[in-house]
């Protein structure tokens, strides 16, 4: 069985880390550089940055934060906020990232899934599905981090992103994001049945039995989590021996 | 010995991240985009991200193929990452048949859509998977492989695999869904590697210290 794989999630603002609740609330860490290396020396699988006003403002550091991280952090990155064209996508990948992850554009413009993942590969085209349970109890989208309703519905939109060519679904539950209470599993079971490409649980993550949760109950491939280890409540280290303990394969030996 | 990497810069793939990778192992990185760079290489690296006919149209345009072609020849270390692995081969059946380099007999084949006991596999893959010790190898000695453990967890993105025609060529596989897919090939001076060692963590970067040392 593949590799469960374990992402750090690293939101910014400008040049600084942050993190918020419910994608709201935003509070100040420090350099992500910062946090990039720590988490790349302690076995993290993955890192995702992503730019929570980019879309909103129209330009972002992120460039600049990547080409940084592309000198210390050896591990594959993921950047998304604020892309709109291939062009902006051509330049991050020369950057250094690996994968893009595009939501506003995605949904204002469907047809950029299907341009990134042509010019690029599917790999490289990660969809970011920011999404809020309704009284209707159907999850809607919502754009520019969690400030703007769509109308879509979570599950119609993760199919037709995949239908158009995205690789991966970053899956964040703005409900569960921040709040430390685990994975908004009900969310996370409706996206793994309905597409066939992984997900990557996001939003949520309390202590490593929600990722333990999100895996066996949620079927996600990959966990992202942010604060969990921005404010040191575990490490990467004891997250995965959990996960092998419970035996969810998972990379261990990095040395 | 010498420290000095030339990295091909063919307008495909990630360059920075291959150049950064060798710099943090205390290389002397040249990128270069031409024929001459190429001949000066002392060690070429033959990055590529994205389709095989597409990346071979590019090593074409400007003759930069034949170039790495006499390079290999002349016994200069050559390093293929991803689908710079795979323009080693002879062809691949990506979209049609095209040529490739021809530098290591076989061909580039697609990752079988089911595994060995009939699910449907998920292509491409995407991730962390083990190396794994190829045909009847006892060990990675005298290879661009000896500091790696066997097992090692490296990362890779590809819906192709490259198949030598001679298993002494395959070095080391990876297991995905049951299927074996060859992960690390070599003929003499001429490295693949499927995987991308400088997205694998430490035990990546060490596969390019190794291959410095060659």
């Amino acid at each position: 069985m593949q590799n469960t794989r374990v992402i750090a999630r690293l939101d910014i603002k400008g040049p600084n880390l942050i993190k918020g609740i419910h994608l709201e609330g935003l509070r100040v860490l420090g350099d992500p550089h910062d946090f990039a290396k720590k988490y790349y020396i302690e076995g993290i699988d993955e890192l995702v940055y992503i730019d929570i006003v980019a879309s909103l403002y129209g330009r972002s550091k992120l460039t600049e934060i990547v080409k940084n991280a592309a000198k210390d952090v050896f591990v594959p990155m993921t950047v998304g906020g604020g892309i709109r064209s291939v062009e902006d996508v051509r330049d991050l990948l020369r950057a250094g990232a690996d994968k893009v992850a595009i939501s506003t554009a995605a949904v204002e413009n469907p047809d950029l899934i299907r341009d990134v993942s042509r010019f690029f590969g599917s790999q490289c085209m990660v969809l970011s599905l920011e999404a809020k349970k309704q009284p209707d109890s159907m999850w809607e989208v919502y754009t520019n981090s969690g400030r703007e309703r769509t109308n879509l519905n979570a599950i119609d939109w993760a199919k037709q992103a995949e239908e158009l060519g995205a690789g991966e679904i970053l899956l964040t539950s703005i409900d569960a994001e921040g709040t430390r209470k685990g994975f908004d599993l009900d969310l996370i079971k409706a996206i793994t049945d309905a597409v066939t490409i992984p997900v990557i649980a996001s939003g949520g993550m309390g202590k490593a039995q929600d990722l333990i949760d999100a895996v066996t109950i949620g079927g996600v491939k990959a966990v992202a989590m942010a604060d969990i280890l921005h404010y040191g409540r575990d490490s990467i280290l004891d997250i995965k021996n959990t996960m092998h303990e419970n035996n969810i394969p998972v990379r261990l030996s990095h040395e | 010995m010498s420290n000095l990497v030339t990295v091909l810069d063919y307008g495909v793939g990630n360059i920075l991240s291959v150049a950064r990778g060798f710099e943090a192992v205390g290389a002397s990185v040249n990128v270069t985009t031409t024929v001459e760079g190429i001949e000066n290489a002392q060690r070429l690296i033959l990055p590529g991200v994205g389709a095989f006919a597409a990346g071979m149209t590019e090593l074409k345009k400007n003759h930069l193929d034949s170039a790495i072609i006499k390079l290999a020849h002349s016994g200069v270390p050559l390093l293929g990452i991803c689908l710079g692995m795979q323009f080693l081969m002879d062809s691949s059946e990506e979209f049609g048949e095209t040529a490739g380099l021809g530098l290591i007999p076989g061909k580039v084949l697609p990752i079988p859509p089911n595994s060995h006991d009939g699910d449907s596999l998920i292509v491409p893959h995407i991730g962390w998977s083990g190396l794994e010790l190829s045909g009847d190898k006892k060990n990675w000695d005298n290879s661009i492989l000896v500091n790696t453990p066997v097992h090692s967890d490296v990362y890779f993105v590809h819906s192709f695999f490259s198949q030598p025609n001679n298993q002494d060529h395959q070095l080391a596989h990876c297991v995905y869904g049951g299927n074996s897919l060859s992960a690390v090939i070599c003929k003499e001076n001429v490295m693949g590697c499927q995987f991308h060692p400088e997205k694998s963590g430490l035990i990546g970067l060490n596969i390019l210290r190794t291959f410095l040392s060659i």
